[in-house]
């Protein structure tokens, strides 16, 4: 780091020795400050985001197999752009993560949002529940994983969903071989259910006290009954800001699923029947083919297309007005 | 809150409580959903201290017929097992990654809320522009990056790529912004720079913000999968992570061993809730609602 630099700043250590005559601040300390306290981290963006992306582009017109340095031979213009599109593979991964969020967006919404309007009203141990809620944030995707495909959803007798359904007489299912039907579903939406729902609870439990006693108040005046009514007409628009918040990151992270996808599928069978984005992109760029064009050439693709529903949903749903702090 | 105690409340209005018939189903339901949630644990801890033969029988034991404590030596003296070396490698690029990412986060938010510069504003746009795409997307281009340099499988890959992250820096500016300026001015007529104000002044005076992104840093690293595994291709640079996931998809598993390592894997961020979840949650608030 800069710290050296004795000209634009006095060593803090020799500020306590005497009075010293107050520093003009001249234009080029500035610039200078602003260089050694925002320059180092410039330096990394440039060199682990900027420069990595634009050469991924570069090399997404190349036919790139086991190299990040093709030669003028392998150039394939946009094929590797073409090819991505019209692949069977990469298209049902994009049909695999629009299942996706249309299972996880809402319950994961109505649910975080639920649980923040009961642990708010309850008096008694309020922390205690607001704990157990946000505790399975704790765990990683791979430790619940290892729960759910291990344990719960164990599609052997063990396996506690089907010992408890062994209770009222029911087969054994297979939790996650199969895809008929499509029992996978209903373990990964739990998963990232459990581990995600108290994280947004506690965004709107935040909200929740931000909104002022003296609305209920006037509603009651009013005449509105307490419960759906006020839920519905002072509740929620007052949540308006957090609600827009939590299904904006609520959807940006189910684009990024991979961990439980890739450790509770199987990866390698002859079935890959539910593969998200990336962990397509993952079998393409760094499985057996290595390669890195297509790979390039489909993380671009999603890059894309993943700011343009960014962009396009902040400017609908008002995202980042100051209403949202 | 503080406006209403002043006023009079209506008549016969009484705040947040319902029937009571409803309010004692309120917290019953509550206290259900509150062992559903711990399920998950309590098989984690029942299995990492049972038999197979426990884990397995056709009858469903709620408790291990015996306590079996020796499954924890057995893990860590399993040689095909590298859990003591994922775990420290885990520890060292947790710790290194928060240290690194609030030193590097904090200097840059800071100068972008204080220091006029000319071209300020376009820096920070460069910043911005990152947050569009999540980091995930990226990782082909940052592997690329990284396997130039020669860090694939190596420390230096797993953390440094990751320090420079926009939101993080984002956050910090929107919090410099609203830091009292008075208490810096103060530190000029001291004679101190930029420089000595922030690291005298700015940063003493910040510490439930710094812990909570210190917290909420950690906690994502220590848990992240995806990078870890495009990094970690050589096995004494797996995180833990990577570790256990290796373990599950792997074609024979000893049940009881993997859920103990799934236990030790959980057990520091169990304790980063115990101790620390006033700055969890503050920071969950932060991240959340200022994105």
């Amino acid at each position: 780091m800069a710290v050296t630099d004795k000209t634009a700043d006095p060593a803090p250590a020799a500020a306590g020795t005497s009075r010293r005559p107050r520093r003009r601040r001249t234009l080029g300390g500035r610039n200078l400050a602003f260089c050694y306290f925002v320059g180092p981290f410039l330096l990394g963006l440039i060199i682990f985001t900027y420069i990595p992306v634009g050469w991924s582009a570069y090399l997404s017109l190349f036919d790139a197999r086991n190299t990040v340095t093709p030669t003028a031979d392998d150039f394939v213009g946009i094929d590797n752009y073409a090819e991505m599109l019209t692949n069977p593979d990469f298209r049902r991964s994009l049909i695999t993560f629009t299942v996706f969020a249309a299972i996880i967006v809402p319950i994961t919404f109505a649910s975080s949002l639920g649980l923040a309007l009961a642990v708010n009203r309850v008096r008694l141990a309020r922390a205690f529940f607001r704990s157990v809620f946000f505790l399975p944030f704790a765990c990683s995707y791979v430790v619940a994983s290892l729960v759910w495909k291990m344990s719960i959803f164990a599609g052997v007798r063990y396996g506690m969903a089907n010992t408890v359904l062994g209770w009222f007489g029911i087969e054994d299912i297979p939790w996650l071989f199969g895809n008929d039907p499509p029992w996978f579903w209903l373990v990964i939406a739990t998963l990232r259910l459990w581990i995600q729902c108290g994280f947004y609870m506690i965004l709107f439990i935040a909200a929740l006290q931000q909104i002022p006693e003296h609305l209920y108040e006037a509603a009651y005046v009013d005449g509105a009954k307490p419960g759906w009514q006020t839920f519905w007409h002072i509740t929620l628009p007052q949540l308006r800001a957090s609600s827009v918040a939590v299904l904006m990151l609520v959807l940006i992270a189910a684009y990024q699923a991979f961990d439980e996808f890739w450790n509770l599928l199987p990866n390698s069978g002859n079935v890959p029947y539910a593969r998200t984005p990336l962990v397509y992109l993952f079998h393409t760029s760094l499985g057996t083919s290595q390669d890195l064009g297509r790979g390039s050439a489909g993380a671009l693709i999603l890059a894309l297309l993943i700011a343009i529903v960014t962009l396009f949903q902040g400017k609908i749903l008002g995202f980042g007005k100051p209403e949202g702090r | 809150m503080v406006s209403t105690q002043n006023r009079p409340r209506p008549v016969g209005y009484k705040p947040g409580v319902g029937s009571r018939a409803s309010r004692v189903a309120n917290f019953v339901g509550l206290c259900l959903l509150a062992l559903v949630f711990l399920i998950p644990f309590y098989l984690i801890v029942r299995n990492a201290l049972s038999t197979t033969e426990d884990i397995t029988a056709p009858g469903w034991m709620w408790f291990p017929s015996e306590i079996q404590w020796g499954n924890f030596t057995e893990l860590f003296n399993d040689e095909k097992v590298p859990m003591a070396r994922s775990l420290l490698n885990s520890a060292m690029v947790s710790v290194l990654t928060t240290a690194g990412t609030l030193f590097l986060c904090t200097t840059a938010g800071y100068g972008l809320a204080r220091i006029p510069y000319r071209h300020a504003d376009k820096v920070f746009y460069a910043i911005l522009a990152t947050l569009m795409v999540p980091s995930a997307i990226t990782f082909l281009p940052s592997f690329v990056m990284v396997s130039s340099l020669g860090w694939v499988s190596d420390l230096r890959g797993l953390i440094i790529p990751t320090l420079f992250n926009g939101f993080v820096a984002f956050l910090c500016r929107q919090y410099f912004l609203s830091f009292p300026r008075e208490l810096e001015e103060a530190a000029r007529v001291d004679g101190l720079g930029y420089w000595g104000s922030f690291w005298r002044i700015v940063i003493p005076n910040s510490k439930g913000f710094l812990a909570a992104i210190a917290v909420i840093t950690f906690v994502t690293s220590w848990n992240s999968f995806l990078w870890p595994l495009v990094i970690g291709r050589s096995s004494d640079s797996w995180t833990v992570q990577v570790a256990l996931s290796t373990f599950l998809t792997s074609q024979t598993v000893n049940l009881p061993q993997l859920f103990m390592a799934a236990a030790v894997a959980i057990l520091p961020l169990v304790f980063v809730f115990l101790f620390l979840q006033r700055f969890l949650v503050q920071g969950v608030a932060q991240t959340g609602l200022k994105g």
